[in-house]
């Protein structure tokens, strides 16, 4: 087809489909408007389905079957044994009495010594000053030992993940066939809620390290595997060439040439591992999980604003830590190659061992010496933390929430009370008919059948009304977070200095752990589905900021320098230029952010958004309510996979559309 | 022009069995890549028709032993598909593919991986340098993998590093090098094995002119240390004229002629060709056999002698300065004479037509 | 603090290797040895003064392991049992934070020796007493729960007819919300507690609709903002519970309970029974003789003793511990009746 005719052939359709998309939208609004309240499946709170009964009677299966079946017997138990003793290992090494002795084998001086020897050596002196700062500040927040039995359960799942996820990763890097498999299981691992397999996975594991660790490691191995596989994948191939072409086997050409080149890649992948390690052992707390986790949960039963903020401050202090040793670690793998520095100077070897022999001094005085041993009381300065965060929560609530009850009132008012009447009030065969058109007419077929099998999914589960309530919560968070990701991500995409000071903010809004900021939000918006979007848009825009100001850095600076040569302002720069050619950036945020909203659904469910989160929370909770708890989890993935399938396929015809038309049929 | 009694030039035995031989070799992108082979449908018709696309379409040619062989086409000619089917980097659709007679495509991995260790190496346009070794391991590298110990490699590393003019870069790596000297390690690499056959896919298009001219030198100088048969590919004609002892022109994926230089640009096969050699200056090319012509009754013919493979260029001073018709003779046999006439002809550019 | 011996002697193979990992032991060795002359004259050695530990004694007790359930009330039935259990029948007690129906599968695995608050739960009570045989009832804990719907005390002075359940309809506009389709609001919902309030609306044909706030700590964060804002807010309550002593909420009286009122969950038109809170232990533990048990079995107390602990924990920031040495400091003759008697 020649371009010409093509252009036409889009140029015709173009205005057509628009027509039929408003048609569809109007066919709704009447389809509401005429058969309000039919056909939409409303169900009580604590009302089942018979699918939710009978997932109840096969959870019982096997709780029952603990002790009889082979599968438990020659299998699970073992690996559960395994893992806990694993973890008892290094909570002994760290964190807990042991030895016959009332302290850890080692303590604050010599863990701090260790960590900052291991910043130093595999990052560079700038980390490793962070790291010594930020181990000591465990101990100054009045937190040591429950940071260690964190970093015991995180170091542990991590070194876990990471040797089961770097080889399915180079497996799923080399063999299209297991990555289109392994694909979709991960997406599901991803996207299903937490709290959905928390209470599942005592079943298996039984309470305690082990299932934290198992339930942690569901969490942060997709990471490992996504982004070994991408950097096996991404080998120059002129370089895998020359490798075959000098005779080299597979097997060689994996060592020598792939695993080498991906170095750096694999340990941006590690570096992501331990970030969702991280923020999953503070969630596995719920099922028994030690350390920091527990302080916040425990705080939240009080309501003690302070004390959570100071556990999620060690948390996030954590996190930032492992977050910038591992960022220098890759780093320095690649400055080290540019470099050529040699790999065995004497000069490194003298480093080596003085650092160690430091290291090694501390950690010999921490073992024997009880000063070396036990953080000093007297350094605690939880204390003014928590009075501090409880002083700010309390003014935050006090002077701000006459202007948060309004924002909230028109915001809930205008959109989503209005999106939801018309997604709940219509009937079930209505919204369906009317998505898949919609799919179809700004996606792709496929997503039309996806879009398809979802929805029919919901009913089946016996979810479609809760479903429908998410759903529109989804979206107006979603949006939310898209506004907030594209101006801010400008902002900071174009200004180093708003990067500077803005990235731990986004940082802290990440890692912090909901549960922390859910007491003064709950102060300004109640406990209304608006609180959960709120705490949504909290986790998600840092995320959706980051891609875009990442995407607006990437923009080709001579191109830019090209517009402005043109004359063009500003806004116009940003408008048709910067914004235009960052969209795929823009897209990865919008689907990125779209997840990061679901994974909250759960946590919305905890301050008010009811339906779906409150399912799983109840099932979470409650014994006869777990067969839907797993319902409404797998109805937040089933969600997930159409938002997703459908909003890529959109951008898929948006780009075809762009670049000439489709060329094809 | 006359068409010229085309004698052979001073090339290697021709009575020694090729070293390499392909006959009829295709390679066909695509669904149901073995049914169009043998089809004669144009490119268009066929990826229109079969939704395939025939990147090297029935190609045979022989390369002798110790010969600088030239693959020269446009950028889509299938010339870099084709030279990767050498080796089976791309897997060959149809055909032979004869290295000393044993069938390269009939060979089991083992095979031929032993044949990519030993016998055939290759040098990429992009260089394909391992980033993360320095020069001496990535020169080293093709021994280790075939198990070479440590010392026995490195003492052939640095002494192809010393061949290839990198003495004092082995521990440098390949980031610190420019373009060039990354491309010298790459020949290095390759020659490390010592090979039979070099293999080199366009190495010098991502270099700068300069460079890529001392390079070219390189390339002859080692030809003729090391006597390697070499197959080269490059979509540069000046390239071609300047390394090949035979240049065999692709366009489409089909062969347009093999020939030597003077051949390809005396004598072009079809318009592609005449249209492709119309700017190269002919007289540093053409030899005098090209432009001789039977002794006219009554010349003298006592003027000064030249061989019939001399370059017209280097013959230029001699037969301006003669002051009778310059004789072209091999062996002692009048071939036929030139006068200032016939050269000023060639460089005026005129001889066409 | 005070796990001695709780975890084996693997880690200092671990330590090890961390530092010979280099290759360069010697060096490090050096470096080591004039780090000792360095500290030779460092303070007091770990192990040397009996000063950061001192219980572990398991004589007649052994471990006990302790199911904790997220709330500040069983948090304080815990911390008082503990207590006692560790300073006077030297037991080895081992706290495990869980929610209720983890807790109660902890019976079946051994996990989990003692649940001591439990609310109702029949459908727990059924699959693991009555079924699998792993629980067994250990008595009340003497305290009442009482489940209902709470407003705050501002409202009750201003509206004193509100805590009629009759008049509600009439203050529906009142609590009306953004959540609320027009009606009035009925905050409901600690996803750890059956409710009937969708029922109760419907049969008792009242102007509300629920709202879940879906956890305890949106329900208290509500009724705190609407007594320091005079913001009108019903929710679903139960006591004993800490915050009680806060802020005082009066409940509001629906029809009251008769026996069987609420056996078809779907009918129900009557308030919530009275519960009688009772603990649950383990079997093994039941039958294991451990002082411990007698402790657990004996233990009761009154909703008042409960509210004071819980609010020295949640309202004066006491660790558990010592709002439980505190109180067993200031009771000592409750204390004694639960006690062995040998």
């Amino acid at each position: 087809m020649t371009a010409l005719s093509a252009t036409r052939g889009v140029a015709a359709r173009l205005p057509a489909r628009r027509y039929l998309i408003a048609l569809a939208l109007a066919v709704w609004a009447a389809g509401w408007a005429l058969l309000r309240g039919h056909d939409t499946f409303a169900l009580g709170g604590a009302e089942l389905t018979p699918l939710h009964g009978a997932l109840n009677e096969a959870m019982d299966a096997v709780d029952d079957s603990r002790n009889s079946n082979p599968l438990f017997l020659y299998f699970i138990n073992y690996i559960r044994l395994f893992i806990d003793q694993a973890v008892t290992a290094v909570q002994a090494l760290i964190s807990q009495p042991a030895l016959g002795r009332p302290v850890p084998v080692l303590g604050w001086l010599g863990v701090t010594g260790l960590a900052t020897a291991v910043a130093l050596l595999y990052g560079n002196r700038k980390v490793a000053l962070l790291t010594a700062a930020g181990f000591l500040s465990f101990g100054a927040l009045g937190l040591w030992q429950e940071s260690m039995d964190t970093l015991a359960l995180t170091l542990t799942a991590v070194a876990l993940s990471l040797a089961v996820g770097i080889p399915l990763g180079i497996w799923a890097g080399l063999s299209d066939r297991f990555n289109r498999l392994v694909t979709p299981v991960l997406d599901f691992m991803q996207t299903m809620p937490t709290f959905v397999y928390l209470a599942p996975l005592t079943l298996f594991f039984l309470i305690g390290p082990a299932s934290a660790t198992v339930a942690t490691m569901i969490y942060a191995i997709p990471p490992a595997i996504r982004i070994t596989a991408h950097g096996i994948r991404q080998v120059s191939s002129d370089t895998l060439e020359a490798g075959t072409s000098l005779g080299a086997t597979p097997a060689q050409a994996l060592r020598h040439v792939r695993l080498p080149m991906a170095k750096q890649t694999i340990i941006v992948g590690v570096n992501q591992t331990i970030m969702a390690a991280l923020s999953m052992a503070t969630i596995a707390a719920l099922i028994d999980a030690p350390g920091l986790g527990q302080t916040v949960l425990k705080a939240l039963q009080t309501l003690d604003v302070g004390t959570a903020f100071n556990a999620g401050l060690a948390i996030v202090i954590m996190a930032v830590v492992l977050d910038r040793v591992t960022s220098a670690a890759s780093r320095r793998v690649e400055v080290q190659r540019r470099a050529g520095r040699l790999r065995t100077t004497r000069g490194r070897r003298l480093e080596v061992a003085g650092v160690l022999g430091v290291a090694g001094v501390l950690a010999y005085l921490s073992y024997t010496y009880v000063w070396a041993a036990e953080f000093p009381v007297a350094a605690n300065a939880g204390p003014y933390v928590r009075r501090a965060a409880d002083a700010a929560s309390q003014w935050v609530q006090d002077s701000l929430v006459a202007y948060t009850d309004a924002v909230k009132n028109l915001l809930t008012n205008q959109f989503l009370n209005r999106l939801e009447a018309l997604l709940t009030g219509t009937p079930w065969w209505l919204v369906t008919i009317v998505a898949v058109v919609l799919a179809l007419l700004v996606g792709s077929v496929r997503a039309a059948l996806v879009t398809a099998a979802g929805l029919l999914l919901l009913v089946l589960l016996g979810l479609w009304q809760d479903s429908m309530v998410t759903l529109a919560s989804t979206i107006v968070a979603t949006v939310l977070v898209m506004l907030l990701g594209v101006v801010a991500g400008v902002w900071i995409g174009r200004s180093d200095r708003a990067d500077t000071v803005l990235r731990p903010v986004l940082d802290a809004g990440q890692t912090m752990p909901a549960f922390v900021y859910l007491v003064p939000i709950l102060g300004l918006f109640g406990a209304t589905r608006f609180t959960a979007i709120i705490a949504a848009v909290v986790f998600a825009a840092p995320v959706a900021i980051k891609l875009v100001a990442e995407g607006i850095r990437g923009v080709s600076p001579t191109t830019v320098e090209a517009a402005t040569s043109a004359g063009a302002s500003t806004w116009q720069l940003i408008s048709k230029v910067q914004l235009p050619m960052a969209r795929s950036a823009v897209t990865l945020a919008a689907s990125q952010g779209l997840i990061y909203v679901l994974s909250m659904v759960v946590v919305g469910g905890l301050v008010g958004a009811g339906a779906l989160g409150y399912d799983v929370v109840a099932g979470f909770s409650q014994h006869q309510l777990r067969g839907k708890g797993l319902a409404a989890g797998l109805a937040i993935v089933v969600l997930g996979i159409v938002l997703d399938r459908v909003m890529r396929a959109a951008t898929q015809r948006a780009d075809v559309a762009a670049h000439g038309g489709p060329h094809h049929k | 022009m006359t068409a010229p009694s085309v004698a052979e030039r001073s090339a290697p035995d021709t009575d020694v069995p090729p070293i390499l031989s392909v006959r009829e070799l295709w390679k066909v992108f695509g669904p149901k890549a073995e049914s169009v082979v043998g089809s004669s449908l144009s490119r268009k018709e066929l990826k229109e028709q079969s939704g395939c696309v025939a990147a090297v379409r029935d190609v045979s040619f022989e390369v002798r032993r110790g010969e600088v062989f030239v693959v020269m086409g446009l950028s889509g000619s299938g010339k870099s598909t084709l030279v990767r089917c050498l080796t089976r980097l791309i897997e060959p659709t149809a055909g032979e593919i004869l290295l000393d007679g044993e069938d390269v495509r009939k060979a089991d991995e083992r095979r031929l991986r032993e044949l990519r260790r030993h016998r055939m190496a290759m040098v990429f346009q992009h260089f394909g340098l391992l980033p993360h070794r320095c020069v001496l391991d990535n020169v080293a590298f093709g021994l280790e993998i075939r198990g070479v110990a440590k010392q026995d490699r490195y003492a052939r590393a640095r002494e192809v590093v010393g061949l290839v003019g990198l003495n004092g870069f082995e521990n440098s790596y390949p980031d610190q090098l420019s373009g060039g000297m990354q491309q010298r390690v790459g020949l290095a690499r390759a020659l490390a094995a010592d090979p039979e056959v070099l293999l080199f896919d366009e190495p010098f298009s991502a270099l700068d002119p300069l460079i890529r001219r001392e390079m070219q030198n390189e390339v002859i100088r080692l030809h003729q240390e090391v006597g390697k048969t070499m197959i080269f590919i490059t979509h540069d004609l000046s390239e071609a004229l300047k390394l090949g002892d035979r240049i065999l022109i692709m366009r489409d994926g089909e062969v347009v002629q093999v020939g030597t230089p003077d051949q390809v640009v005396g004598a072009p096969a079809d318009d592609y060709v005449r249209d492709f050699v119309s700017d190269v200056p002919r007289s540093h090319v053409l030899t005098l056999r090209w432009v001789m012509r039977p002794p006219q009754p009554g010349e003298p013919l006592d003027g000064p002698e030249l061989g019939p493979d001399v370059v017209i260029r280097d013959a230029v001073h001699a037969v301006l300065s003669a002051e009778r018709p310059v004789r072209v003779t091999d062996g002692g046999q009048l071939l036929g004479v030139v006068t200032s006439a016939e050269i000023l002809e060639v460089i005026a550019g005129k001889a066409e037509g | 603090m005070n796990d001695t011996g709780r975890f084996s002697a693997r880690d200092t193979q671990e330590d090890q290797v961390a530092v010979t990992r280099s290759g360069k032991v010697r060096v490090a060795a050096l470096v080591t040895g004039a780090g000792l002359l360095l500290t030779a004259c460092g303070g007091a050695k770990v192990g040397e003064t009996g000063g950061t530990a001192s219980a572990g004694g398991s004589k007649g007790c052994g471990t006990f392991n302790l199911a904790v359930n997220p709330w500040v009330g069983y948090e304080a039935n815990a911390a008082v049992i503990a207590h006692v259990a560790e300073k006077q029948l030297g037991c080895k007690v081992v706290k495990k934070d869980l929610k209720e129906e983890v807790a109660w599968q902890g019976f079946a695995t051994g996990e989990v020796d003692a649940i001591v608050e439990n609310w109702a739960h029949d459908d727990l009570k059924k699959k693991y007493i009555d079924d699998q045989k792993v629980a067994v009832s250990a008595g009340p804990t003497g305290n009442k729960g009482v489940i209902g719907w709470y407003v705050a005390p501002w409202m009750a002075k201003k509206y004193p007819d509100i805590t009629d359940g009759k008049n509600l309809n009439k203050y529906a506009s009142l609590f009306k919300t953004s959540e609320s389709d027009g009606k009035g609001q009925l905050l409901d919902g600690d996803p750890s507690f059956v409710t009937n309030d969708a029922a109760l609306v419907k049969n008792l044909k009242l102007d509300y609709k629920v709202v879940y706030a879906g956890s305890e700590t949106a329900l208290i964060t509500a009724f705190r903002q609407s007594e320091k804002q005079q913001k009108p807010v019903i929710g679903y309550f139960y006591e004993p519970q800490w915050f009680l002593s806060e802020v005082k909420l009066v409940k509001v009286n629906l029809p009251p309970y008769t026996e069987g009122c609420d056996a078809d969950p779907a009918k129900v038109a009557c308030d919530y029974p009275p519960y009688e809170l009772d603990k649950i232990v383990s079997k093994k533990f039941a039958d294991s003789g451990s002082p411990a048990y007698t402790l657990v079995k004996n233990f009761t107390w009154t909703n008042d003793d409960q509210n004071l602990v819980a609010k020295y924990i949640a309202e004066d920031k006491m660790s558990a511990d010592e709002a439980a040495a505190k109180w067993v400091a200031d009771n000592p003759d409750k204390v004694k009746a639960w006690l062995p008697t040998s």
